[in-house]
């Protein structure tokens, strides 16, 4: 009989325990972000798809075509192209694209380039309802950025 | 003549005041849902979403009505209106002040206790006639969760109507003039007061399937109960009845225990005190809702017949004896 009202009491008491801590949350601020209207600032460290690096000074790639990035991804999804221009050392890259739609970002390029003319960039808000759209000109992109 | 024109605009109040408060209710559900897991809730239709209910009733009243192959279509269509119906009956007897009630009748209580018994028919049909084993199970579960709790619930309206002699809601109302005489004390009539109230409250969480009782829908089990097969309107007729049957279990709490349109301090008494009070109690439930966990069917029924029943019996059996010697 003795155990028969302790339960009652204890489960009771349990109850209002239970309805003092959801009060105490409710009138707590929120914590989630309204994600479309409000975002983070991503992480420096955030490992998004490449971009190609400018040179501090002139604002050109620092790429130099040697093709090193396109041999090492896994994906193919790497396409690099140069040529020689007259007076300047070395090739001059004139396309680089990256199909994105292929891409697992596993960085082999960034690993695999020798002078670090490529990086990772830090967008994530990559959607879209066109296959088109996920095939990046990089070298437009960098003209675009300076 | 005029008669019949105050039991129309009495009968459209009432349709309005229902649906109304049903879908307002769930907006104030999904915000406190919300804030209490520290979300927001329903925030883009509308300010503070206020619109929310309006586009969810827009888009299930532009929905098909489905009749899945071998229900039995007279029952599937007559459930939801079942559920709909009795709620809204009920509202006919609640006393919203002194002088806004429809129909002030001698036996108003009972006549509540008696359509709120026709709900769970319609959860009954709605489940049997389905021809889903998830919807008969639940509406079987339903169905043994409401009669096990139906009993205290009434044992508990019978000390109340030993204490005021009367079943009509008005007189019961006005026999609790301020907050000392509201029948929660110990010191009117019967010294477990609260513990009538506790009783009557939990039944009456019970009554309307609200959490943590929510057997009949429990998702994770019966995917969504009674009313799994029903789409657009059908669902949002039983979701409907389901919080319009909250809006009248909490005018009951009001009324019985917390003096209904009666003031606390016995100044400028009407409608807004009863609907503070109305809505604190709607409150609570969904406060309530958001705290527990959802109980087994076991300790559900051990609840009602292990601990209700005999308590809400000694309490009657009290306050009889309390009442005869004083």
């Amino acid at each position: 009989m003795a155990g028969y009202f302790n339960e009652l009491f204890s489960g009771t008491k349990s109850l209002a325990i239970g309805l003092r801590i959801t009060i105490k949350e409710f009138v707590k601020p929120v914590v989630t972000l309204q994600y479309p209207h409000e975002s983070l600032v991503m992480t420096p460290r955030y490992r998004g798809h490449i971009e190609l690096v400018g040179d501090p000074e002139t604002g050109e790639p620092k790429c130099i075509a040697c093709g090193m990035c396109q041999k090492a991804c896994p994906s193919g999804c790497i396409t690099v192209k140069g040529e020689k221009r007259e007076g300047v050392k070395g090739k001059v890259l004139t396309v680089y694209q990256l199909d994105f739609t292929k891409c697992s970002l596993c960085g082999q390029c960034v690993e695999s380039c020798r002078p670090a003319a490529i990086d990772f960039s830090h967008d994530y808000n990559l959607a879209s309802t066109r296959k088109e759209d996920f095939i990046f000109d990089l070298v437009k992109r960098l003209k675009d950025k300076s | 003549m005029n008669e019949i024109i105050r039991l129309v605009i009495y009968l459209v109040a009432i349709i309005a005041f229902a649906a109304l408060n049903a879908a307002y209710l769930v907006w104030v559900e999904r915000k406190g849902a919300g804030h209490i897991q520290r979300r927001i809730g329903p925030k883009e239709v509308g300010p503070y979403g206020l619109l929310q209910p309006l586009a969810d009733g827009a888009k299930l009243m532009s929905k098909q009505v489905l009749i899945p192959k071998g229900v039995d279509v007279p029952l599937f269509m007559l459930a939801p209106i079942l559920a709909m119906v009795p709620a809204i009956m009920s509202f006919v007897t609640i006393p919203f002040s002194e002088t806004l009630v429809a129909r002030d009748i001698n036996i108003g209580l009972l006549m509540i206790f008696a359509f709120a018994s026709v709900n769970i028919m319609a959860l009954l049909l709605g489940g049997w006639a389905s021809r889903n084993k998830y919807a008969v199970i639940s509406a079987t579960r339903a169905v043994s969760q409401n009669v096990s709790y139906e009993i205290p619930m009434l044992i508990t309206v019978i000390t109340i109507v030993m204490i005021t002699g009367s079943m009509n809601l008005n007189e019961i109302v006005m026999q609790q003039t301020n907050i000392l005489k509201w029948h929660i004390w110990p010191w009117t009539g019967n010294f477990l007061g609260p513990v009538t109230f506790l009783v009557f409250f939990t039944c009456c969480l019970a009554e309307t399937n609200r959490a943590p009782f929510d057997l009949g829908e429990a998702e994770s089990e019966l995917i969504a109960g009674f009313h799994t097969e029903y789409a657009g309107m059908g669902f949002g007729m039983f979701f409907m009845g389901e919080y319009a049957n909250i809006v009248i279990s909490c005018s009951l709490i009001t009324i019985l225990f917390l003096g209904g349109w009666q003031c606390p301090f016995g100044l400028f008494p009407g409608i807004h005190w009863f609907l503070i009070k109305l809505y604190a109690l709607c409150w609570t439930f969904v406060w309530i809702r958001w705290t527990y966990p959802r109980t087994t069917l076991w300790g559900l029924l051990n609840l009602s017949w292990k601990y209700l029943i005999p308590i809400s019996l000694v309490n009657l059996i009290l306050t009889a004896g309390l009442l005869k010697v004083m």
